[in-house]
C-alpha cells in the first residue's frame, strides 16, 4: 500500500513538475536563442512586501510584454526574482548570486536606500549593471548605476511652494530615522527656507516606534502651520492613525514624501487619510490616455490580483526595465560598457506616466512629477509639472567630467 | 499647566498600551515558562480578527471585545495542543518551536488575507485638555489596561480556577496528586494568555498599522517588559510597564523620540543587572 502511496505521489510530483516546466520551455523554445537573464531583487515577503509586491508585479507584466513582441535582440529576457525577505543580508547575497552565478546583464531592484547602499557596491565590483527605480533622496554619482525614481528636486520641491502659501510657513518634520528620513528631512529645510519658510523642528523615529502619542504632544506644543511627514514602514502608519485620533486632522494640514508609496492609503480609513498632500513622479489614478491603456492591459493580465500601484516606485519599476530595454536594443548589445553608453545618449521611454529621459550627467531621469491628495482610498490629482531634472544630483555629481565617481552626495544645509 | 497635564496622559497612555501588550506574554512566558515568540503574532491575529469581522458588519467594539480574544484563544488552544505541550520545561525548544510558528503566521496570514487590509480608525474622537487635544480612545486604553489588571488578579486571586492554575504551574506533580488534570489546566491557561494577547492585538488595531508583520513591532518590547517585571507576573508586568512606558514617554518629550527609546532599553539592562531577578525579585515579592 505504502509503495504504491509513494509511486503514486512521484508520479503526481513529475507530472506537476512536468506541468509547470512545459509553457517556460515552449516560450524559450519559441523565441530560440539562449535568453538574457535578468535579475530583480525585492522585498517580497517581511515588512516591506507591501512596496515590494507591486514591483514585482510590474516588473514580471514589463518582462512579459517585452517577451511577447519578441524579445531582446532576437533573445528572450529571462526574468530571475530573488526575495530578500525585507533583510539587508540577504540583499548582498542575492546580488552576489545575481552577479556571479547568473550573470545578469542587469539588475534592477532594492526598495529602502539602506537596501540600495547594500548591493550597489557590490555590483559595481562585479560590473553588473545595476537599475534602482525608487523614489529616493538624490545624490547617488555611479556610472554603474542608474536611478530612475523621483528626488527632492523633484517632489519635495514641488510639495512645498504649493503647502506654504495655502497653509502657512512653520514647518514640522516627522521622519523615518535612516539614510532616506535623514537626507530628505535636509532637503525639506532647504526647500522651506528657499520659500521663506521655517522648520521648527525635526524629529526622527525608528522604524518600529508605534506609539507616536508624545511625537503629537510636541507637535502641538510647537504649534506648526503644516506637517510634513517622511515616515517609512507598516510600523509609521501607526502615526497617520493617532494623529486622526487626537483629532488634529482638522487642525494641522500634513504634507508627506512617502505616504502613498506602500499601502497606506488602502490601511487607513478615508478619514484619516484624506487631505493628505503629496508629490510623486506618478499616481495610478493619474488621467492620461497611455495610463489608460496600461492600466487596463494590466488589470487584465494580472486579474483579479493586480495591486494597487498607488505612487511611483511599482511604475518607475516599469519604466526603468524599459528604460534599459530600450539602451540595449540601441547598443545592439548586453555588454556593460556599450548598454551605459547607449542609456547615456540620453534614451526616453513614453510610459503610463509620461516622458522618461535618461539625464547622462548624473544617471537620474528627467521626468514629469504630480502633485496629489489622497482621497477615499486612493489619490486625486492636483497639478502636474512636465520634464523636471534632476537638479538635486546636477548640482554636485557629473559623471561626463568624472565618470569614474562614485559616491553618494549629502546636502550641505546652510542653516 | 495644561502641558503638565497633556504629558501626564501621553505617560499613561503609554504605560497602559505596554501594559496591555505584555499581559498575554507574561501569562504564558512569566507563568508558565514558554518562551512565546509568536506572541507579536497573537496580536496581530486579534488585530486581523477585529478588523475582519468589523468589516463583516460587526459592532467594532464587539469585534475588539468578543471575538478578538474568543478567536485568538481557540488558536491558542489549537496551537498548545498541537506543538507546545510536547515541550513543557524545554525552554529553549518552545523558543525555536514558537518562533517557526511566528513565521508561519505570518506567511498564512499573507496568503489568505494578502498583505493588505483596509482597517477602522479609532472610535470616540478626541477631548481637549486645555490648549491640547488628546484621543479619547487613548483614555479607553487607560481603563481597559486597569480593567485587564484587576480583571486578571481577581481570576488569579479569588477562584479557584486560578488557585488550581497557580498551583499547578508551581508543582505541577503536586497538583496532579490532589485529583487535578494539570495537562488540562497548562491548556486552559495557554488559551487564556492567548485570548488576552487576541484582546491586546484588538485593542492597539485602531492606533497602529495592521499588516501581517506588525508583532515584530511589539514583541521585543513585551519580553523586555515581563523579564524586567520577573518572577510575580502580575505586580511584574504592571511594575516594569509603569517604569519603563514612563521613562520612554518622559525621555522622548525632553529629548527626542530615538532617545526615548534609548533611555527605555538603558533603563532595563540597568535594573536587569542590579536585580538579575527582576523588580519583583526584590520588591513585591509575595505578590501575584
Amino acid at each position: 500500500m505504502s509503495i504504491k502511496r509513494r509511486a503514486a505521489l512521484k508520479g503526481l510530483a513529475g507530472g506537476l513538475v512536468g506541468g509547470l516546466a512545459a509553457p517556460l520551455v515552449l516560450r524559450h523554445a519559441a523565441l530560440g536563442a539562449d535568453p538574457i537573464k535578468v535579475v530583480g531583487i525585492h522585498d517580497a515577503s517581511g515588512g516591506l512586501d507591501i512596496y515590494g509586491k507591486p514591483m514585482i508585479a510590474c516588473l514580471d507584466f514589463a518582462v512579459d510584454e517585452v517577451n511577447a513582441s519578441g524579445g531582446l535582440l532576437g533573445r528572450p529576457v529571462e526574468l530571475i526574482n530573488y526575495d530578500p525577505q525585507s533583510n539587508i543580508q540577504l540583499y548582498t547575497q542575492f546580488a552576489t548570486q545575481a552577479a556571479t552565478k547568473d550573470h545578469a546583464a542587469v539588475v534592477q531592484g532594492g526598495i529602502t536606500s539602506a537596501s540600495r547602499e547594500a548591493i550597489r557596491p557590490i555590483l559595481d565590483r562585479y560590473r553588473t549593471l545595476y537599475f534602482y527605480n525608487t523614489q529616493y533622496e538624490g545624490g547617488v554619482c555611479d556610472r554603474n548605476c542608474f536611478c530612475t525614481g523621483s528626488t527632492p528636486a523633484q517632489n519635495v520641491q514641488k510639495l512645498m511652494p504649493y503647502i506654504m502659501p495655502k497653509w502657512g510657513k512653520k514647518i514640522y518634520v516627522v521622519a523615518a530615522d535612516y539614510n532616506y528620513g535623514q537626507i530628505t528631512s535636509k532637503w525639506i529645510t532647504k526647500y522651506a527656507h528657499d520659500g521663506g519658510g521655517e522648520v521648527v523642528a525635526v524629529d526622527f523615529f525608528p522604524l518600529d516606534v508605534t506609539d507616536f502619542g508624545p511625537a503629537i504632544q510636541k507637535i502641538q506644543q510647537a504649534k506648526p502651520d503644516v506637517v510634513i511627514s517622511a515616515l517609512v514602514g507598516g510600523a509609521h502608519v501607526s502615526f497617520y492613525r493617532q494623529w486622526a485620533a487626537a483629532g488634529m486632522k482638522t487642525r494641522i494640514p500634513m504634507a508627506s514624501t512617502t505616504f502613498g508609496g506602500g499601502n497606506e492609503t488602502l490601511i487607513l480609513s478615508p478619514e484619516e487619510a484624506n487631505g493628505i498632500v503629496c508629490a510623486y513622479s506618478y499616481f495610478q489614478e493619474v488621467d492620461t490616455p497611455a495610463n489608460k491603456a496600461f492600466l487596463e492591459k494590466f488589470h487584465a493580465k494580472m486579474a483579479p490580483n493586480a495591486p494597487y500601484l498607488g505612487a511611483e516606485l511599482a511604475m518607475r519599476t516599469y519604466v526603468g526595465f524599459n528604460l534599459w530595454a530600450e539602451g540595449v536594443r540601441k547598443a545592439n548589445t548586453i555588454e556593460r560598457m556599450k548598454v551605459i553608453e547607449a542609456l547615456e545618449t540620453g534614451i526616453e521611454n513614453d510610459g503610463p506616466p509620461g516622458k522618461t529621459i535618461i539625464d547622462p550627467k548624473t544617471n537620474h531621469v528627467t521626468l514629469n512629477v504630480y502633485l496629489a491628495e489622497a482621497h477615499d482610498r486612493g489619490f486625486k490629482v492636483l497639478q502636474s509639472f512636465p520634464d523636471q531634472p534632476p537638479s538635486d544630483t546636477q548640482m554636485v555629481c557629473n559623471l561626463q567630467k568624472n565618470p569614474n565617481e562614485n559616491k553618494q552626495y549629502i546636502i550641505d544645509i546652510k542653516t | 499647566m495644561d502641558i503638565f497635564l497633556a504629558v501626564g496622559f501621553q505617560v499613561l497612555s503609554g504605560i497602559a498600551t505596554l501594559f496591555i501588550t505584555s499581559l498575554g506574554l507574561a501569562i504564558i512566558f512569566g507563568m508558565m515558562r514558554v518562551i512565546n515568540l509568536a506572541h507579536g503574532e497573537f496580536l496581530m491575529l486579534g488585530a486581523y480578527a477585529a478588523i475582519l469581522s468589523a468589516r463583516a458588519g460587526l459592532n467594532i467594539w464587539l469585534a475588539m471585545l468578543v471575538v478578538a480574544p474568543l478567536v485568538v484563544g481557540v488558536i491558542g488552544l489549537i496551537v498548545e495542543r498541537l506543538i507546545i505541550r510536547r515541550l513543557y520545561g524545554r525552554m529553549i525548544d518552545t523558543m525555536l518551536a514558537t518562533w517557526g510558528l511566528s513565521l508561519a503566521l505570518i506567511g498564512a496570514v499573507t496568503m489568505i488575507f494578502g498583505n493588505t487590509v483596509a482597517g477602522f480608525s479609532a472610535p470616540l474622537g478626541s477631548f481637549a485638555i486645555g490648549g491640547f487635544t488628546a484621543s479619547a480612545y487613548a483614555l479607553f486604553l487607560i481603563f481597559a489596561a486597569i480593567f485587564m489588571l484587576f480583571g486578571v488578579w481577581i481570576v488569579l486571586r479569588f477562584t479557584s480556577a486560578g488557585l488550581i492554575a497557580r498551583g499547578t504551574m508551581q508543582n505541577a506533580e503536586m497538583a496532579a496528586a490532589l485529583g487535578v488534570a494539570p495537562e488540562r489546566v497548562y491548556a486552559v491557561t495557554f488559551a487564556a494568555g492567548s485570548a488576552l494577547s487576541g484582546l491586546a492585538g484588538a485593542l492597539i488595531a485602531p492606533f497602529s498599522g495592521v499588516v501581517p508583520t506588525m508583532g515584530t513591532s511589539y514583541i521585543a518590547k513585551a519580553f523586555i517588559t515581563v523579564i524586567t517585571g520577573g518572577a510575580a507576573m502580575l505586580a511584574g508586568t504592571f511594575s516594569a510597564s509603569f517604569l519603563l512606558g514612563a521613562v520612554s514617554t518622559f525621555g522622548t518629550f525632553a529629548t527626542t523620540p530615538v532617545f526615548g527609546e534609548v533611555m527605555m532599553l538603558a533603563v532595563a539592562i540597568v535594573l536587569l543587572r542590579l536585580l538579575p531577578q527582576g523588580i519583583t525579585g526584590r520588591f513585591f515579592r509575595r505578590a501575584l
